[in-house]
């Protein structure tokens, strides 16, 4: 069968299986199992209600928990075991205890993808605030804003593979004395003379060519947030810094920004999940070559060209303890907005 | 906001300024792509694609007719022609008959030939050889000419990649791919996630508060912890590598996000008409099928643009759970690293698919910016 055929099966199967299961649950709950008639028609109905929701969860919270929680618990497990090919043919999985997270400690790729992390988790969350907000504070104030805004914003529908091939033609780099196709590259021969770079093969530096794609991305999505959180400040605020004499800067760093100081610390934080689990764009452009590597890629790595799952396992464990702070900090925030 | 207190600040123009270098800087890499994809290969590699826009000046190594085609003109051996092809519309500065001085004379000035002969080069590309003796040898004299010539684009790229390309340069078959992998797995979380956040916004159950707080927990676990395991499900189960296994696993990452967003949308829907529903007689699913959906309406669309955008430029997923080793299900994204390893120097080719990926997420962006920025801002600001 064709997929794109088997692909509309696959819509209504799903759609229809889904409308289907809600729509017969809930009938053969309030028909049969608890009928609100007879005499117990009051108890009957208080009993539906109790069940119900958990009718309209049931599908989420299954598929929640089979593709998010279980793999989870799963991961931790494969972290601490080895997978062993018997005898017979069949793999069996020995528990080797911390066996792999030594031995991925003792990789120099692994500091390597670790340190470079790090660097992204820095300068990645930074520029993109940064720039965001730059863009979300000059682009309110002039008639054109909202196009200049929505172009900015463009990056965040191209895909980390585009952008990889976007990038690499500015970064590419011709022969000395030939004319250079690579924007990067005409403008610093052009300005200093030198040869010219492959900029994506000189070790540290290429790292921050990597994570430039990424700021480019991103900072759509900071500007766009920053500038509604911007529009919500109260005008009063604004108008007696003015009356007091404030200059445009001062407006800006000491009565706007503490002001949505909430707001650039959730945006702070949504960039630095996307930076840990950033994979497509090292993957297409350097492949963690020339000590670029970074966990996630390294992680595949180890996962799909090694085939070591233990230690690929383990190297998931250590972006998800990466995580944890965040996902910790959410949940906190969430429970006290809910009270 | 400046102005308010009656001083307009001076800064307006800085701002201007400040604003198109940044437009700039942020549309300059994608424009790169987008002109390099219209252009010839032996263009991309000759000069930036900046250059593209002016006519720009070109050394070129054209060659005249050969001697077979000279015609005898009152007593002299003549071959006339036009250097250029058809149409092209090319103006020669300079131009010379050896590669080691190629720009001896000027347009319409004539040059003596070694074998014998002379040739007159117009600034328009047409020359005139003259002899006494017949021309002899099977092929036409070189000519070195500098010429400025015209902007030139070209669909070649596009009609290669999508119609007539070999199979590691077409794009149909990914782009076939990618739309069977993104149309399921946008639709099928959405109807479960709305029905799951109807629960968690208007019903009440103990541990409601808990599941909450589990689901924003789910929101940020990367994926990367998932593909080994959920690998070996698919495999123990059968599923295997395939269609299914990618809708179901995009399905599965898909839904926390959807169920808090729609979830805090339909918090905010007024309470009154959900219960005046209640007291009326209608069931819950009415009262969902009916009133909530509907009303719900921009929240679906902002969850249905975000998972689209995801899936459609999705790579990993597709890598661990859907393309198997004979690579018939590639999607787009994987294809463009093939291309990247296998023709990194091919831009016209590496360009195109490119683009010919990117334009539909582009195109979905422009057309629902509205949505997609509604449903950043509540799934992000507190």
């Amino acid at each position: 069968m064709h997929p794109a055929i088997l692909g509309l099966v696959i819509i209504i199967m799903g759609v229809g299986g889904c409308v289907g299961y809600f729509w017969l649950s809930n009938i053969v709950l309030d028909n049969f199992i608890y009928p609100p008639r007879g005499p117990n028609a009051g108890r009957n109905i208080n009993r539906a209600n109790i069940v119900r929701p958990w009718l309209f969860l049931f599908p989420a919270l299954f598929a929640l928990s089979v593709y998010l929680a279980y793999p989870v618990v799963e991961t931790i497990r494969l972290s601490l075991t080895e997978r062993v090919t018997q005898s017979d043919g069949s793999t069996t999985y020995d528990f080797v205890g911390f066996a792999n997270y030594a031995q991925m400690m003792a990789e120099d790729k692994f500091w390597e993808a670790l340190g470079n992390n790090m660097m992204w988790l820095i300068v990645v969350p930074a520029l993109s605030t940064a720039f965001g907000l730059l863009a979300a504070q000059l682009t309110d104030r002039i008639g054109w804003g909202s196009i200049a805004k929505s172009l900015i914003f463009m990056p965040m529908a191209i895909s980390f593979v585009g952008a990889a091939v976007i990038w690499k033609l500015v970064y590419d780099a011709r022969p000395p004395g030939t004319e250079q196709i690579g924007i990067l590259n005409a403008i610093y021969v052009w300005f200093s003379g030198n040869e010219p770079q492959q900029w994506l093969t000189v070790p540290f530096w290429n790292s921050f060519m990597l994570m430039i794609v990424l700021v480019w991305i991103q900072t759509g999505f900071a500007m766009v947030i920053l500038s509604a959180a911007l529009r919500g400040i109260p005008e009063e605020t604004v108008e007696a810094a003015i009356v007091d004499g404030a200059n445009p800067f001062q407006i800006f760093f000491k009565i706007k920004i503490p002001q949505i100081m909430g707001t650039i610390v959730v945006v702070w934080t949504t960039i630095t999940i996307v930076v840990l689990k950033v994979f497509d764009i090292v993957f297409a452009m350097t492949n963690g070559q020339w000590e670029t590597q970074v966990l996630a890629n390294y992680m595949y790595d180890k996962l799909f060209r090694a085939n070591d799952w233990g230690v690929g396992s383990a190297a998931a464990m250590v972006i998800m303890l990466l995580v944890t702070p965040i996902l910790v900090w959410n949940v906190y925030n969430a429970r006290k907005e809910m009270k | 906001m400046d102005n308010i207190a009656g001083t307009k600040s001076s800064l307006t123009w800085a701002v201007h300024l400040s604003v198109v270098a940044l437009v700039a800087l942020w549309l300059f890499p994608t424009v790169g792509l987008l002109v390099s994809s219209f252009r010839t290969a032996d263009q991309i590699a000759t000069s930036g694609w900046w250059k593209s826009m002016f006519p720009s000046e070109q050394n070129l190594t054209l060659r005249t007719e050969a001697p077979e085609t000279q015609a005898q003109i009152d007593g002299l051996y003549v071959i006339e022609g036009k250097l250029f092809e058809e149409g092209k519309d090319a103006t020669i500065s300079v131009w010379g008959i050896s590669s080691r001085a190629i720009s001896d004379f000027n347009a319409g000035d004539t040059a003596e030939l070694r074998k014998g002969g002379t040739v007159t080069v117009q600034a328009d590309g047409s020359y005139r050889m003259e002899n006494a003796e017949p021309f002899e040898g099977s092929r036409g004299s070189r000519i070195f000419v500098t010429a400025e010539t015209p902007p030139e684009f070209t669909w070649a790229n596009y009609k290669n990649v999508l119609i007539t390309g070999d199979a590691t340069d077409n794009m149909t078959n990914a782009f076939f791919n990618t739309l069977t992998v993104t149309i399921p797995a946008t639709i099928i979380p959405i109807l479960i996630a709305a029905f799951a956040a109807y629960a968690l916004a208007w019903m009440d159950f103990p541990g409601r508060a808990l599941l909450i707080a589990f689901i924003v927990a789910l929101l940020v676990v990367p994926l990367q912890l998932a593909l080994i395991p959920l690998l070996r499900l698919h495999l123990g189960i059968g599923i295997g590598k395939g269609y299914l296994g990618v809708w179901l696993a995009h399905t599965g990452f898909g839904l926390p996000l959807a169920i808090y967003l729609l979830r805090n949308y339909m918090v905010g829907l007024p309470r009154d008409i959900i219960e005046n529903a209640r007291v009326d007689g209608a069931t819950e699913f009415q009262i969902f099928t009916k009133i909530i959906l509907p009303l719900s309406f921009p929240a679906l669309a902002s969850f249905a643009i975000f998972q689209f955008l995801w899936t459609w430029n999705d790579l990993l997923v597709s890598l661990v759970f859907l393309i198997d080793a004979t690579g018939e299900t590639t999607v787009m994204t994987k294809q463009i690293v093939e291309l990247l390893g296998t023709r990194g120097g091919n831009w016209e080719i590496l360009a195109t698919s490119a683009f010919v990926s990117i334009s539909v997420p582009l195109l979905v962006f422009f057309a629902m910016q509205k949505y997609l920025v509604r449903g950043l801002l509540a799934g992000s600001v507190k």
